[in-house]
């Protein structure tokens, strides 16, 4: 992976899977973290919709970094941003309409997460074209791996399925296991990351503040 | 004796700083405070200002436990019996086994056979709670190189007088173990943790397994479901259809002959332990006495659910035929339920409840008036008293803030040049 990518560009895209976690480390972009990952597809599938967002919103900004006054950047970032979303959402209206009917709103609030922006602001304004691409990937996977990780354990411990497939048969079925109810929750996200981030943390003891 | 601590001493070498059993000294360290009082004193909260042993204090809290511990045998036992008398079948399981096999038969009215089969129950949970908890404890304790410390005792008395009977084990085990590593754990061990952690186990298993642990068929130790034998608790009855409901002919022999001192002695349907206000009671006398639990956060939550119900009652007055649990009188609210149990064990926690003497009135009487709102208002939630508590561990840093503000503030007027 990463072949023909410079020592730069290799950084950016894989530093943000673990080391900068967006969720875990810069703690952005967690309401649609709980909102979205009862179920795995709904997970993954906004997983894939946050990463192309996020890439393509840092590729468009960091092309009109220059000519875009400092004083209305925002509001060139938001429609760049908006525009891409509305596309992300017809797209799955079109061709994923179950899984567009049950993210709902989620899809439409991409425009909110704090990753898109955080990133946009951050990093493509300040930057060429192809590296705030390749940001944008990093970041986006950075939210998936975390997305698809709370995803997988709530809708396996807290329904017994993997992608709507049994694998756990539940004891309302005739199987043996009986469903963790708080799974299904919001709270449940939670839990699982600040467990993500406690893991991380434990592995990577520079990334812990200091006492004071 | 002199003997033996002089061999205890000899082996503790082994356990100290740079022997080769360093790694197990909190393990050494547990038995040894255990065993003998250490010479040493402790400087951090929960006591700030006392210097008494923090094995002792939580000890004291078993002590105050011990009578509802007993009741918690001998009440489960005798609902059993009670609906056994009444038709239903007993549960098919290994202790109903073992309870036929020594020879006891399902009868009321032999207290102890009661106790024999509600100790079938209660052991059991109880070995549990102390065998999966205490690991996390001592996992921890020898990762993170801290003491083993009897706050677990406290908590692992306390989680099973917060369950039902009928709960099964290998839920309570998850149940305690979440609640010492995210309750206790995550925080830095005892004295650091924000929630109650006895209270987070069981809020855990309230919102993972609810068919487990509410309902009207989890109470009682046999099969209520077929035989028209209600195996509601007294609270969801009230719930249903008000005071008046509880003398309904439907319920069967649990409810018959209800008074309120019936309720108040504890032989009602309920979790194990906390049945009974009477017993309660004699709890926090032993704590009052001793100085280990607040009287002001006990006399808060009561002052606080009788404001709070009395509200109720004038709404009720004011508008009669809405729901029936508005009328329900606060001496009620006080027998039903968990109510004298939370206020009496669970507000009381020295950790999570506030330091200030002020902060504690204020938080007891919050708790006893958020305890009645969710009680009377959300029906989804009969486990309210355990819902407030959390809620208002969240603002017992708050409230010391506030309180110490307000002094300082006070001082600065007073001393204002």
């Amino acid at each position: 992976m990463a072949i023909g990518l410079s020592k730069k560009e290799r950084e950016v895209l894989l530093d943000p899977l673990f080391h900068n976690n967006p969720i875990a480390f810069q703690v952005l972009g967690i309401c649609s973290a709980l909102a979205v990952t009862t179920k795995l597809d709904t997970a993954v599938t906004m997983a894939i919709a946050l990463t192309l967002v996020t890439a393509f919103s840092n590729l468009f900004i960091s092309l009109v970094r220059n000519t875009v006054p400092t004083n209305i950047r925002i509001i060139v970032q938001l429609s760049i941003i908006a525009s891409l979303v509305i596309v992300t959402d017809q797209i799955l209206k079109a061709y994923f309409f179950d899984i567009s009917k049950r993210l709902s709103v989620f899809v439409g609030l991409i425009i909110t997460n704090c990753i898109v922006m955080g990133r946009a602001e951050g990093f493509a304004m300040q930057n060429p074209p192809w590296i705030s691409f390749l940001d944008g990937i990093g970041n986006g996977l950075g939210y998936s791996i975390v997305l698809v990780t709370v995803g997988t354990l709530r809708e396996l411990f807290g329904s017994g399925k993997l992608f709507g497939h049994t694998i756990l048969p539940l004891v309302t079925d005739g199987g043996w296991y009986v469903p963790n109810g708080l799974m299904l929750l919001a709270p449940a996200a939670f839990f699982i990351i600040g467990f993500f981030i406690w893991i991380l943390r434990t592995l990577m003891p520079e990334r812990q503040e200091k006492e004071d | 004796m002199k003997f033996l601590l002089d061999l205890h001493n000899r082996l503790g070498k082994w356990f100290e700083k740079g022997a080769p059993l360093e790694w197990l000294h909190p393990l050494f360290e547990a038995q040894d405070t255990f065993l003998f009082t250490p010479d040493t004193v402790t400087e951090h909260p929960p006591h700030v200002r006392d210097g008494i042993d923090l094995k002792r204090l939580m000890i004291t809290v078993v002590i105050a436990l011990f009578p509802c511990m007993l009741m918690a045998m001998y009440n489960t036992g005798y609902q059993a019996h009670l609906a056994i008398e009444a038709g239903c079948q007993p549960l098919n399981n290994w202790r109903t086994s073992l309870f036929t096999w020594m020879g006891f038969e399902f009868s009321s009215r032999n207290v102890f056979a009661c106790f024999v089969h509600g100790a079938l129950y209660f052991i059991p949970v109880y070995l549990v709670t102390l065998i999966a908890g205490g690991l996390v404890e001592v996992i921890f304790a020898l990762v993170r190189r801290h003491e083993i410390n009897e706050g677990f005792l406290v908590t692992s008395a306390l989680f099973p007088l917060i369950l039902p009977a009928t709960i099964p084990l290998w839920q309570v085990a998850l149940g305690i173990i979440f609640g010492i590593l995210v309750g206790k754990e995550v925080f830095g061990g005892v004295g650091m943790n924000i929630f109650n952690p006895a209270l987070m186990s069981r809020a855990f298993l309230y919102f993972a397994y609810p068919g487990q642990i509410t309902g009207d068929n989890v109470w009682i130790a046999a099969q209520t479901t077929p035989d028209g034998y209600s195996g509601a608790t007294w609270l969801a009855v009230v719930k249903e259809r008000g005071l008046a409901g509880l003398a309904h002919p439907d319920l069967g022999a649990a409810h018959a002959n209800l008074t309120w001192w019936r309720a108040f002695i504890g032989l009602e349907p309920g979790s194990m332990g906390e049945t009974s206000a009477l017993l309660c009671l004699v709890g926090a006398a032993i704590l009052i006495a001793t100085g280990v639990g607040s009287y002001r956060t006990i006399i808060g939550c009561f002052l606080g659910s009788f404001v709070m119900a009395e509200l109720f009652n004038l709404i009720a007055y004011l508008h009669p035929g809405g729901n029936p649990y508005f009328a329900v009188p606060f001496f009620w609210h006080w027998v039903i339920g968990g109510f004298a149990f939370a206020a009496v064990f669970m507000a009381t926690d020295p950790v999570s409840s506030p330091f200030t003497e002020k902060g504690k009135w204020i938080y007891g009487f919050l708790i006893g008036a958020f305890g009645i709102l969710i009680r009377e208002v959300n029906p989804a939630y009969p486990g309210s008293w355990m819902l407030a508590i959390l809620f208002m561990n969240m603002f017992s840093p708050l409230i010391d803030y506030f309180i110490v503000r307000a002094n300082i503030k006070r001082r600065m007027a007073r001393y204002a040049a």
